[in-house]
């Protein structure tokens, strides 16, 4: 391999120096940023856009935490101090199109931001990937590596009920021309992982077992060798209860980014 | 005789309306307990949602035998109404049947209609109340939840005995009056000719063959009777029970949420803090007012009626801190508990029930009801919501996936008062769990929830072109 391709990650601030403006800002997170699993899909991403020549731009150092399992947690002040902050910086780069990976993010800054004077078009990266899906932008190679493997998707909270994106991640599964197979409990339907409204910074309160054990069960009960999400959390809870269930030698968890990135050979 | 029956069925019919309206008011008290909270807006999406949801029941559907039994019964409710309305005049006046003659070709097809739905009603409450003790349906046992050990299985019960001996009575009566037509005796012979046999009371006539006129006009009466006067009982029932979900279910389902389900409510009060603090521009809010979800009280709208140290409460710590819509669900809950069936904390053994909130919430209404019938309307407690009846480990156990507001069949939040009365417990108690505390002091001074620092946080970087 000689011919490598070399990956760029402008920030803004390189950006506005140089007087140009990104298409799309993508909004890493703090899994995506410190999580060293999740940052292989931040990685994967990131990849996606530089492939298909997206121009896009990231805060970098500047970005801080949206503050959602603050606020979720009860925690309004220090939601607000988050948000206030975020949104000087956004506002001041002057930020019109963001896409985040993180269902979290993705709610907070586009459900709660705009009463707080931050109105962006928001955008989850499965609805970003299946518009270059659509556009034919990414044309996974006949998908070799994906003939006949099964692969569940595993619902988030805060990208389905919470916004209603369901086929979104689905159509961009299909276009890896696996075999998708589904839960019992799917889309508005669909079991959380056990991690959001701040559960994931604490342990659970007593009960008979994890949420995420009783969620990996019911995936594994699919048949599939991978459970595909798109949330940080997920992949977290998700990889945990595979382990839980001793299954890490034949099950993976990856976010779909990760599997469109393989299906591309990024 | 007849002038005895009126004058016996009017003061029946003024004590019901009598007990229902005092009900009404009290219930109205308790719900605007809450704080203000504007729910008129985008009329037009509040229609389309109270069609779908309320009148169409299409979150019953959900479970499709479930959903049509319920309809079912539905149906049967809103037009065996109609048919109140002759029974009601007729025991006013004295007369028998008074709409047959006037709408003779539509009668037999109107009182048709009734009987299927009456025969419907009956077999439904009959599966229904196998489901509760034969089948055993999860969701509905005492055993695995516990909000259902105080009334709520004996309300169900009653509630769905007492639409069975409607029902029997409904049938019954109009096969007796059959009968007593057929056989010519006194007013009811008139309608000979005019009042054909029924759908399903003409297999129940055989039943009455052998009575004497003398008892099938008696079984008549009483048969008449107990079906008006259950009628007017369970109006005044209802409003004790769960089952005035019958009637709160559509507002409930009207002025339900209308923004995305993950989206938590802002506190404007606390925005023009971090503002200051901030020292940015204190903005004022869109629409200009400050009184509205802020999750503060105003001081205008309870003053006279709390100390000085309750005014400017963040969060909630017991009913008069919610919003009046969250009173109103309360009410509105059936306990059918898919709510909790549908929640994960719930699934897996953790105390937190969203059925319980709700039940939680109405309980706690009732108590403060009873108070003021006790000891008058200025009457306050010692206890709250938050403590008496919730407690923190449910509340922690909240994983905010919103399943149980999706999961409702009536629209019904319970998700909303969980966030509120974390807030209070973080903002009011500090009493957030330790590692909670932990996460926050790390996003104050970290940026994350995590103790990394936050020049590293660009460190991914790095790894985009690695192998
Ligand atoms: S939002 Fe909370 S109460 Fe509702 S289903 Fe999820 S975990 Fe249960
Ligand atoms: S909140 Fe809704 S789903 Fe839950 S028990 Fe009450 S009516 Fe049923």
């Amino acid at each position: 391999m000689t011919t490598e391709k070399t990956y760029t990650v402008p920030t803004m601030a390189d950006m506005m120096a140089a007087g140009d403006e990104p298409e799309v800002l993508f909004w890493v997170g703090c899994a995506g940023s410190f999580d060293d699993r999740y940052k292989r899909v931040t990685v994967a991403f990131v990849r996606i856009l530089n492939h298909v020549g997206i121009k896009f731009a990231v805060l970098g150092p500047e970005e801080a935490c949206t503050g959602d399992p603050a606020r979720r947690a009860g925690n309004e002040f220090l939601f607000q101090m988050q948000a206030m902050s975020n949104i000087q910086v956004l506002n001041g780069y002057n930020v019109k199109k963001i896409v985040t990976a993180c269902p979290h993010c993705f709610n907070t800054l586009k459900n709660e931001y705009p009463e707080l004077g931050g109105n962006y078009e928001v955008i989850h990266h499965s609805t970003f990937l299946q518009g270059l899906i659509d556009e034919g932008r990414i044309r996974v190679k006949d998908g070799q590596s994906f003939k006949g493997r099964k692969i569940t998707f595993h619902d988030s909270c805060y990208l389905g009920r919470a916004n209603k994106i369901y086929e979104a991640p689905r159509e961009v599964l299909a276009a890896l021309d696996a075999d998708l197979v589904e839960m019992k409990r799917v889309k508005a339907n669909g079991l959380c992982c056990g991690a959001g409204g701040g559960q994931y910074f604490k342990e659970p309160e007593p009960g008979n077992k994890d949420v995420n054990v009783e969620r990996v069960q019911e995936a594994l009960a699919t048949g599939a060798d991978t459970i595909a999400v798109s949330c940080p959390f997920c992949m977290t809870m998700m990889s945990d209860g595979v382990k839980n269930q001793n299954r890490e030698d034949s099950v993976r968890v990856y976010d779909i980014s990760e599997l469109i990135a393989q299906g591309e050979g990024l | 005789m007849h002038i005895l029956q009126q004058i016996l069925f009017v003061a029946a019919l003024a004590v019901a309306a009598w007990f229902v309206t005092k009900r009404v008011k009290l219930i109205a008290r308790a719900i605007n307990l809450g704080r203000p909270e504007d729910r008129t807006d985008n009329p037009g999406e509040r229609w389309r949602t109270t069609l779908l949801v309320a009148f169409g029941q299409k979150k019953m559907f959900t479970n499709l035998l479930v959903g049509v039994m319920h309809f079912v019964i539905y149906a049967g409710f809103i037009i065996i109404n109609l048919e109140i309305l002759e029974i009601i005049l007729d025991g006013i006046l004295g007369t028998h049947r008074l709409f047959a003659p006037y709408i003779t070709p539509i009668y037999p097809f109107l009182i048709n209609v009734f009987e299927v739905l009456a025969f419907g009603v009956l077999a439904v409450c009959v599966v229904f109340l196998t489901r509760r003790f034969v089948a055993r349906v999860s969701r509905l046992q005492a055993e695995r939840h516990r909000e259902l050990r105080g009334f709520s299985i004996p309300d169900a019960t009653i509630i769905l005995t007492a639409e069975i001996i409607l029902m029997i009575a409904f049938l019954t009566w109009n096969a007796s009056d059959s009968v007593l037509r057929d056989r010519g005796v006194g007013y009811y012979g008139d309608l000979q000719g005019v009042v054909p046999d029924f759908l399903i009371s003409q297999y129940l006539k055989p039943l009455f063959a052998g009575f004497s006129d003398t008892a099938l006009v008696a079984y008549e009466r009483v048969s008449w009777w107990l079906h008006i006067l259950g009628i007017l009982a369970f109006a005044v029932y209802v409003t004790y029970s769960k089952h005035l979900h019958i009637a709160l279910g559509f507002p409930n389902v009207y002025f339900s949420d209308l923004q995305p389900k993950g989206e938590m409510q802002n506190m404007p009060a606390v925005t023009k803090e971090v503002q200051l603090m901030l020292g940015l521009p204190v903005t004022t809010e869109p629409d200009g007012s400050q009184a509205n979800d802020n999750g503060m009280q105003p001081a205008e709208a309870t003053s006279g009626e709390s100390t000085p140290d309750e005014i400017g409460r963040f969060g909630a710590k017991d009913v008069y801190d919610l919003k009046w819509i969250n009173l109103m669900n309360a009410y509105s809950c059936t306990e059918c508990g898919r709510c909790t069936a549908a929640c994960p904390a719930n699934i897996t053994g953790k105390k937190l029930s969203p059925r319980k909130i709700m039940m939680d919430t109405r309980d706690r209404l009732e108590e403060i009801q009873r108070g003021w019938q006790t000891n008058g309307v200025d009457y306050k407690d010692e206890k709250s919501l938050l403590g008496d009846y919730i407690t923190a480990e449910e509340l922690n156990a909240c994983t905010t996936c919103q399943a149980c507001i999706n999961a409702c069949p009536i629209n019904i939040n319970p998700l909303d008062i969980i966030l509120q009365l974390r807030r209070y417990r973080v903002m009011e108690e500090s009493q957030a769990p330790a590692s909670w505390n932990a996460m926050f002091s790390n996003i104050e001074n970290n940026m994350a929830p995590w103790k990394f620092s936050p020049s590293d946080r660009f460190n991914w970087a790095e790894m985009v072109n690695e192998k």
